[in-house]
């Protein structure tokens, strides 16, 4: 128990997704405008991260990985360079069948997540967790446990960088700075704040 | 807008519409490759093959992707060139590739190629399409590059792994600066670099925001 509840302090924490690996960073910048929108980006993409890291590390270990297939008597065969390609169908499949999902038993929540659900597949930290999922060889328990933690790591991010742009726009910026250039130093002062985390484990 | 011609299609997105400045494409691994020029130039090499060549194949199927699957399409288009790039970096730069880590196969979700699948391919012929994925791809590099200069000279003195600046610790005269090679540095140089390039182009300034300015296409993904 004690081992993943610092797995998620971790993945929150001190790797996070957002701040430490600049993941999902397009849509980390487009939609902090507000913290309503940052509100329901991050919740879709805790959902969905949870879901397919998961999923990702059955297919890999069951399928991709070298020797995986051996139950179907091919044990030589490493499938592993194909994962890439794997995990981002795994992805664009089940961002799809959740908005499915969503539209027919959920239609509160498919509203609020609304436009930000197709927008999930090109979102990097999704792809991002999936790879570092396979890169540090995590148990399935491992994969779902990091899954959350990543994607509530970023969902803070985004929040945190949402209610700090809301007061911003107030300021009196430098001309050039405006707008994109005002939030990458934001951003990276928030980086700077979330340092501090580094090295602290359970 | 007016026919395109080959020379603007390659050379716009370098400056006038640099995707990293201005579209807001493609950040993710603009921050995290960027403290040793190496790895860098060879991560520019990559996006830019990738960049270059899904768009020219999308622009070839283009009339024959229906328009309802058309996403998947070019997911699986994008994926199999990165797994190419992928599996040439691992047997001819097998260091690099283990710096770049998990950031090649983050290519298929780096926005700048989709981005240009989807708002160029989709609607020029192939060979167009070729040049504007190579110019989009230049204009990734060269925001890279003057970010991973900055990096790397004030961070450890050096350039390519060639010392310029004898550091402290071996006995020279530099103090480096060892914030540079924190992530949190690409952001400060990627920021004021964007100020540096809209103080030349005044036009790319941003309206101010406190009126809520119109949301501007160009801001999806």
């Amino acid at each position: 128990m004690e081992h993943y509840i610092s797995l998620i302090l971790k993945a929150v924490f001190v790797e996070n997704m957002a701040l430490a690996f600049f993941l999902g960073m397009c849509t980390f910048l487009a939609i902090s405008k507000k913290i309503e929108a940052a509100i329901g980006l991050g919740i879709a993409v805790v959902v969905v991260l949870t879901v397919t890291v998961p999923v990702n590390n059955l297919i890999y270990n069951g399928l991709l990985r070298e020797g995986a297939l051996a139950w179907a008597g091919l044990p030589e065969v490493d499938l592993s360079f194909l994962g890439l390609l794997t995990y981002i169908g795994v992805i664009a499949a089940i961002v799809q069948i959740m908005e499915m999902v969503l539209d027919k038993y959920i239609p509160a929540l498919y509203a609020a997540l609304g436009v930000f659900l197709p927008l999930i597949t090109v979102n990097c930290a999704i792809m991002g967790a999936s790879l570092f999922m396979v890169e540090r060889d995590y148990t399935f328990g491992e994969s779902l446990v990091y899954g959350f933690g990543a994607g509530l790591g970023w969902a803070l991010a985004i929040v945190a960088l949402a209610g700090i742009r809301e007061k911003l726009k107030y300021s009196d910026v430098p001309e050039g700075l405006r707008g994109l250039g005002i939030t990458f130093i934001t951003v990276g002062l928030m980086s700077l704040g979330f340092m501090s985390f580094s090295g602290i484990s359970l | 807008m007016a026919e395109v011609t080959a020379k603007q299609v390659l050379f716009e997105p370098i400056f006038n519409n640099n995707p990293i400045a201005l579209q807001i494409l493609g950040i993710c691994s603009a921050l995290a490759v960027t403290s040793s020029l190496n790895v860098t130039l060879v991560m520019c090499a990559s996006v830019i093959a990738v960049t270059a060549f899904s768009s020219m194949f999308v622009s070839v199927v283009r009339s024959q992707i229906p328009n309802s699957i058309r996403i998947i399409v070019q997911m699986t288009i994008i994926a199999s060139l990165v797994i190419v790039v992928d599996q040439i970096l691992k047997a001819f730069a097998y260091e690099i590739s283990k710096q770049l880590s998990v950031f090649v196969g983050l290519i298929i979700t780096n926005c700048i190629v989709m981005g240009r699948a989807e708002g160029f391919a989709m609607q020029n012929g192939p060979v167009l399409s070729f040049l504007d994925g190579v110019g989009n791809g230049l204009g990734y590099s060269i925001m890279l590059i003057v970010i991973a200069f900055f990096r790397e000279l004030l961070g450890s003195g050096s350039l390519f792994g060639i010392t310029l600046m004898p550091v402290v610790n071996d006995g020279g005269w530099y103090q480096p600066n060892g914030l540079m090679l924190l992530p949190p540095s690409a952001f400060f140089i990627i920021g004021l670099s964007i100020w540096g390039l809209r103080a030349w182009k005044g036009d790319q300034v941003e309206e101010a925001d406190y009126k809520m300015s119109r949301h501007k296409t160009r801001e999806a993904f």
